[in-house]
């Protein structure tokens, strides 16, 4: 929680902590969206480990870092981006017959690249889940920073 | 299943002291742990998936009710019908408890389901999505609607929660905070 | 008897959303109330001495719990968030507008 705008986040020990773990929850955010089709895991949770760590780096470097790395204008993006994607792979379905079709080549099981569009809609929901939920975020916290302006 | 009744006990406690503790941040914490409790109960239940998205969520509803409640005070008035209204909402929760009773005798029995939709998905889950994680090869092949579904919601949800949070083109109450937060 | 359990926790949830005053204190009811939910599906859908639905390489796997609740009730737990963040900014909103939580008051100084 930053403390105003002159002294953004929090002591330098968090700051410290916060910049060696930040990218290793983000890659796992990634590992457990890629690997949603075989183990436990998937589009939800990965895209919540994927808003966790921009919301990480806010609550110690304060807003200006985080939306340096990730914009407004990125998040709106990302976000209409997993929408469009997840349509687009069910109105492809039309191609072979119906909504939704599984028109891909499953492919092997248990290998990373099978279950056809299965992995591709686990990418698109997480940017889906994780670009709203971090707007969320930004949408509750940006307003706390008012409140303190105006005492 | 001896540790599936110890979890909803604990889990029953810790709810008793979210709603009754006087400091609302020990009782977000309560909640806290609360939802921390379900999600071990999912992981004794067998459903990974749903453990491991329910603790993720539950750390982001801490960081939400968190900064709801901060520095934000409690106001603890006792005034009116206060005996009136509580007997009226025990009785109320009686009357519900009781009408649960009876009706629960109508679920199947706990540990024997029926699995009427889900024998097939089970059988034929590998051979026709060829994901080996049966809920996702559930959520994102023979179920995408409710999933498609979810995202209305959830933009919904997001957009909801910009327009009720933005400042910009409300009424004046206070001028100087200009156009720059949204 | 767990499914009882249950619907006690659910209750309590109900409790907190009948009778308490404080704007905070409802919201987390509706919390509890979620949870509740989310629990008892998966309950029914539990077998004994199953597995998890996930299946493994080489091997024939007899016992699988139900996968459709859990598959219903994973979309539901994103959306209780996005709900519960919802009900916070509104109540936010209305702390900035009446400068308390108290739901009597907040009636009172309407208009």
């Amino acid at each position: 929680m930053s403390k105003g705008p002159k002294e953004a986040g929090m002591t330098l020990i968090v700051k410290t902590i916060t910049r060696l773990t930040v990218g290793l929850i983000l890659l796992y955010g990634i590992y457990i969206v890629t690997h949603g089709h075989l183990t436990p895991g998937g589009g939800f949770a990965g895209g919540v480990i994927i808003a966790l760590s921009f919301i990480h780096l806010t609550l110690a470097f304060g807003k200006e870092v985080a939306l340096k790395k990730l914009s407004k204008e990125g998040t709106s993006i990302l976000d209409s981006l997993g929408a469009l994607i997840f349509l687009a792979i069910a109105i492809l379905g039309f191609t072979g017959g119906y909504f939704f079709l599984n028109f891909i080549n499953k492919g092997v099981p248990f290998r990373l690249l099978s279950a056809g569009i299965i992995p591709l809609c686990n990418i698109a929901i997480a940017l889906k889940v994780g670009a709203g939920l971090f707007a969320i975020f930004m949408g509750l916290v940006f307003l706390k920073i008012l409140d303190k302006d105006k005492k | 299943m001896l540790e599936l009744y110890l979890l909803l006990g604990f889990m029953i406690v810790g709810a008793i002291i979210a709603l009754e503790a006087k400091d609302m941040v020990s009782s977000v914490i309560a909640v806290g742990a609360v939802g921390l409790g379900t999600s071990i109960a999912f992981l004794i239940l067998k459903a990974p998936d749903l453990a491991i998205t329910q603790l993720t969520v539950e750390i982001l509803m801490l960081i939400i009710l968190i900064r709801a409640t901060l520095r934000r005070d409690l106001p603890f008035s006792t005034s009116g019908r206060w005996l009136l209204n509580t007997v009226i909402t025990v009785l109320f929760l009686g009357v519900f408890l009781a009408v649960a009773y009876f009706a629960i005798k109508d679920l199947p029995r706990f540990g024997s389901p029926i699995m009427r939709v889900a024998k097939i998905y089970i059988a034929e889950g590998l051979k026709s999505t060829g994901a080996t994680n049966l809920v996702s090869s559930v959520i994102l092949d023979f179920r995408a609607y409710d999933t498609l579904g979810e995202a209305t919601v959830l933009f919904t949800a997001a957009i909801g929660v910009i327009a009720v949070m933005r400042r910009i083109g409300r009424k004046t109450e206070d001028e100087k905070v200009k156009a720059d937060d949204e | 008897m767990i499914y009882f359990l249950c619907m006690v926790l659910f209750a309590i949830g109900l409790y907190g959303v009948l009778r308490k005053r404080n704007l905070v204190k409802i919201i987390l009811g509706l919390v509890i109330i979620e949870y509740a939910t989310h629990l008892l599906f998966i309950l029914i859908g539990y077998r004994m001495n199953g597995r998890a639905p996930i299946l493994a390489e080489g091997e024939v796997i007899a016992n699988i719990v139900d996968p459709l609740p859990q598959a219903l009730v994973l979309t539901a737990i994103v959306i209780s968030l996005g709900v519960t963040a919802l009900v916070v900014s509104l109540a936010i909103r209305i702390y900035d507008r009446y400068r308390t939580f108290d739901i009597t008051k907040i009636r009172r100084l309407r208009g």
